[in-house]
C-alpha cells in the first residue's frame, strides 16, 4: 500500500500496465520528457523510452486518429487529451471511428484504447479548462465511459480500462487530482468496470454522483445525517456500462433520489438516470427525482464555485426531496 | 507583400525513344513532373517495365474485372437491386498499380473507391456483393451501406464515409509496426477532396515528424462530387503540399499502371529503409458521377470528359500487352467473357443468402459483449409482433 493522490495513482496504473504489457503505449501533447501538464505521465518516458511514451504534434484529431491505427495493429494506446475541453477536434475520430470500428467491420477488428482526459471544473480554468463532456460519449454506442473519484479507483479502474476489449473514455477529475489522497495497493490492481461503489448506507434518500462531485455529495450527505436524514451515496464510477442494479436496489429501498453532476443540466447524464429510475422504481418513488447539476451556460470563470453543484446545493435538494 | 513566383508547367519534349521526359528546365521550374512510362497508345520503354509478364496480364485482368463489376453494379442499382454504388471507372490503374506494389503483409487503408484492392487482397467477389446487398452473407452483418467493405484477412481496413479519417489511422498502424519492429508499410488511399480535410493535415504532419513508413496515395480524379480540383486547393498540384510537411511528393500519371506501380514500389522501399513517407499524387479522372446518387451532367460538360477517354487505363494496358505480344484479340475476348461469367455467378451466389441478417446482428459488435441495455433492447424488439412488415 502507498498513500497517493489521484495523479500519482494514475501514474502508478500507467507504469504498472506498461510493465505488464509491452503493447501499452502513451501518446499525447507534452506527455514525454515533461511528464504531462498535470504530471500524470512523469517518469514514464525515462522508463519506457520515446517509442512508448510519445510526444505528438499538437492536434487532438491526429492523436486519436493515429491511436486508432495503433489499436488496429495490436498496440494498446492510451492517448492523453490534455484537457477534456480539447477533445472536440477529435470528436469525429472518436464518434465515427473509435466507437464504430468493431461494429462497422462486422467484428473483424476492434479498437481497444483508453482516452485519458483531465476533466471538470474547480481549478480556475474558465470555459476551456473546466468542462465535463461525458454525456456526448455515453450517448455514442461503442464507447465506455469511466470517471474515478479516489486514488484507489483511479488506479484500479484505469488498469481495467487498459485491459478492456472496448474503447474507454477515462475522465480524471482534476479538481481532486491532488486534493484526494488515499491508500492504493501496490503492483497490479484492477477494479471491474460497471460496478458502483456504495460509500454511505442510509434509508431515506439515495444520492448518485461521480468524479469530483462525489466528494461534494459525501459532504452534503454527512451534513444531512447530522439533521437526521439517512443518505445512501453511490459513486457510480463507471457511467457506461452502468451499475443499474445497484441504483435500482438503493432507490427501491429509499424511495427518493438526488442525482448530481457538474455538466450542464439539460441532456446531462442525470436525465438518463432519472428516466431509468422512473422506469424501474416507479412504484417505490415517494418524491420526484431531483437533479443538482451545472447550469445551461458555458463554464464560468469567476463564479465557478457558484456554478458547480457543491454540497450546499446538494443538501438543499436532499432536504426538499425528503420534505416533498 | 511579396508575390510568389508562378510555377510554369511547360510541355514535355520527346525523348529519343519517343517517350515524354521532362526537360531539365522543366525539372527546375516544376519540382513534381508528371511521371509516366506507358504512352497513350500503349508503348513503353522495356527497360522501365519492372513487372513480370504474368503480373502485367493478371493486373490487366483485375482492371477489366473491376470495370465490369462497376458497370454491372451501376446497372443493378438502376434496377433497384442495390441501394447505392460507388466505383472507380477510369481510375483502375491508380488502384491496381499501387495496391500491387505493396507486400502482402502491408496494410491497406482504403477510401471508398478501392474495392479492386480488396479483391486483389483476396476478398471473394461473392463477399463483396453480399456487402452491397447487406444480406445474411455479408461479413459486415449489414451494418454498413454498400461499398463499405472490410477484409481483415487481406489487411484491408474498414471503410468510413467521413472524408480523410483513414489517413492518420494508416499512419498509426505503420507507426505501431515500427514500434513492434515489424517490416510493414501502410498504403492509404484518398481523393483530391480529402487533401482539404483536417485528417490529411494531421496525418501528414504526424508522419512527417516521426518519419512513419506510410505511402499516401492521392487519387486525384479531378472531382469531389461536384467540386473540381481547382476549387479544392490553390496549390499548384497536390504533390506541392508534401514538402510543407517534410514529406516527399511525387506526381504520377494515374492512368499508367506501370508508372503508378513503380512510384509506389519506390515509395515503399524508401519507407522500409527509414526514409519516411511519400505523398503520391496520381493524376486520373473520374469518368462517371461521384456515385449512383448524382448526375454529373449538372456540374460538368461531356466535353470535359472526352479527352480522358483516349487515356483510358484499360485501353492503354491492352494496347501494351498486344504490342508486347502477351495477348491477342481472341485472348482478350475470352478473358472478358470469363470475367463476365464470374460476376454473374458471384451475383447469383450472393443472392442465395437470406435478404437480411438475423435480428440479433443489429446488436452484435457494438462492444465485445452486448451491454445490459442492448440485451434488453433486443428482447423488447423480439417481442414486437409483425415487426418486419411494412406499415
Amino acid at each position: 500500500m502507498a498513500n497517493l493522490n489521484v495523479v500519482q495513482a494514475v501514474n502508478d496504473a500507467l507504469r504498472t500496465e506498461m510493465r505488464r504489457d509491452s503493447n501499452v503505449v502513451i501518446l499525447g501533447e507534452d506527455v514525454g520528457k515533461f511528464g504531462g501538464v498535470f504530471r500524470a505521465t512523469q517518469g514514464l518516458y525515462e522508463e519506457f523510452g520515446g517509442d512508448r511514451v510519445i510526444d505528438t504534434p499538437l492536434a487532438e484529431s491526429g492523436i486519436i486518429g493515429t491511436a486508432v491505427g495503433m489499436a488496429l495493429y495490436g498496440l494498446r494506446p492510451v492517448p492523453e487529451i490534455q484537457f477534456a475541453d480539447f477533445i472536440f477536434p477529435a470528436m469525429d475520430q472518436i464518434v465515427n471511428e473509435v466507437a464504430k470500428y468493431r461494429y462497422r467491420s462486422g467484428g473483424q477488428w476492434a479498437c481497444p484504447l483508453v482516452i485519458r482526459a483531465p476533466y471538470g471544473g474547480g481549478i480556475h480554468g474558465g470555459n476551456y479548462h473546466s468542462q465535463s463532456p461525458e454525456a456526448h460519449f455515453i450517448h455514442t454506442a461503442g464507447l465506455k465511459v469511466v470517471v474515478p473519484s479516489t486514488p484507489d479507483d483511479a488506479k484500479g479502474l484505469l488498469a481495467s480500462a487498459i485491459r478492456d476489449p472496448d474503447p474507454v473514455l477515462f475522465f480524471e477529475p482534476k479538481r481532486v487530482y491532488r486534493a484526494a489522497r488515499g491508500e492504493v495497493p501496490d503492483g497490479e490492481y484492477v477494479i471491474p468496470l460497471g460496478k458502483a461503489r456504495k460509500t454511505r448506507t442510509g434509508s431515506d434518500v439515495t444520492v448518485l454522483a461521480w468524479g469530483a462531485m462525489w466528494h461534494e455529495a459525501e459532504g452534503a450527505a454527512a451534513a444531512a445525517e447530522r439533521e437526521g436524514i439517512g443518505c445512501e451515496v453511490l459513486d457510480l464510477r463507471s457511467l457506461q456500462p452502468l451499475d443499474l442494479d445497484a441504483i435500482v436496489a438503493s432507490v427501491a429501498k429509499t424511495g427518493r433520489a438526488v442525482v448530481v453532476h457538474e455538466a450542464p443540466l439539460t441532456c446531462g447524464f442525470g436525465a438518463e438516470l432519472v428516466a431509468l429510475i422512473q422506469e424501474r422504481c416507479f412504484l417505490h418513488l415517494e418524491a420526484p427525482v431531483a437533479r443538482v447539476a451545472g447550469f445551461d451556460t458555458p463554464f464560468p470563470y469567476t463564479l465557478e464555485n457558484e456554478y458547480l453543484p457543491r454540497a450546499p446545493r446538494i443538501l438543499k435538494a436532499i432536504r426538499e426531496t425528503i420534505r416533498y | 507583400m511579396r508575390s510568389e513566383p508562378k510555377l510554369e508547367i511547360r510541355p514535355r519534349r520527346k525523348g529519343s525513344n519517343g517517350l515524354s521526359v521532362p526537360a531539365l528546365a522543366d525539372q527546375i521550374s516544376d519540382p513534381f513532373p508528371l511521371q509516366s512510362i506507358l504512352t497513350e497508345d500503349g508503348r513503353a520503354d522495356p527497360g522501365q517495365v519492372e513487372l513480370s509478364d504474368a503480373d502485367l496480364l493478371s493486373l490487366y485482368s483485375s482492371m477489366v474485372l473491376s470495370r465490369f463489376i462497376d458497370e454491372r453494379m451501376i446497372a443493378m442499382q438502376r434496377q433497384g437491386r442495390i441501394s447505392f454504388y460507388i466505383g472507380s471507372i477510369g481510375e483502375e490503374a491508380t488502384i491496381f498499380g499501387s495496391a500491387r506494389a505493396m507486400a502482402p503483409t502491408d496494410w491497406i487503408f482504403p477510401c471508398y473507391r478501392e474495392h479492386g484492392a480488396a479483391l486483389l487482397r483476396g476478398m471473394p467477389l461473392e463477399q463483396f456483393i453480399c456487402e452491397l446487398f447487406g444480406n445474411a452473407g455479408d461479413a459486415m452483418l449489414g451494418h454498413q451501406m454498400p461499398c463499405h467493405e472490410a477484409w481483415r484477412q487481406g489487411l484491408y481496413a474498414s471503410i468510413s464515409s467521413p472524408i480523410g479519417t483513414q489517413i492518420p489511422q494508416a499512419v498509426g498502424a505503420a507507426w505501431a509496426a515500427r514500434i513492434k519492429r515489424d517490416e510493414m508499410v501502410s498504403l492509404v488511399y484518398f481523393g483530391d477532396g480529402a487533401t482539404s480535410s483536417s485528417d490529411f493535415h494531421t496525418g501528414l504532419t504526424f508522419a512527417g515528424v516521426h518519419r512513419v513508413p506510410v505511402v499516401f496515395l492521392c487519387r486525384n480524379n479531378g472531382w469531389a462530387i461536384s467540386v473540381p480540383r481547382e476549387r479544392q486547393t490553390a496549390a499548384e498540384t497536390i504533390a506541392h503540399k508534401a514538402p510543407g510537411y517534410g514529406v516527399r511528393g511525387e506526381r504520377v500519371d494515374g492512368n499508367d499502371l506501370i508508372a503508378v506501380h513503380r512510384a509506389t514500389s519506390r515509395a515503399r522501399e524508401r519507407a522500409i529503409r527509414g526514409e519516411g513517407p511519400t505523398l503520391i499524387e496520381c493524376v486520373t479522372y473520374r469518368m462517371e458521377g461521384h456515385s449512383t446518387s448524382d448526375d454529373p451532367r449538372v456540374y460538368r460538360t461531356a466535353e470535359a470528359v472526352e479527352p480522358w477517354r483516349k487515356k483510358d487505363p484499360i485501353l492503354r494496358m491492352k494496347a501494351f500487352l498486344q504490342f508486347r505480344g502477351l495477348m491477342g484479340e481472341d485472348d482478350d475476348a475470352k478473358l472478358r467473357a470469363r470475367l463476365r461469367d464470374d460476376i454473374q455467378s458471384a451475383v447469383k451466389q450472393a443472392e442465395e443468402h437470406p435478404a437480411k441478417p438475423p435480428l440479433e446482428s443489429l446488436f452484435e459488435g457494438v462492444y465485445e459483449e452486448p451491454l445490459r441495455q442492448q440485451r434488453e433492447q433486443l428482447q423488447a424488439l423480439l417481442a414486437v409482433e409483425k415487426l418486419g412488415e411494412e406499415r
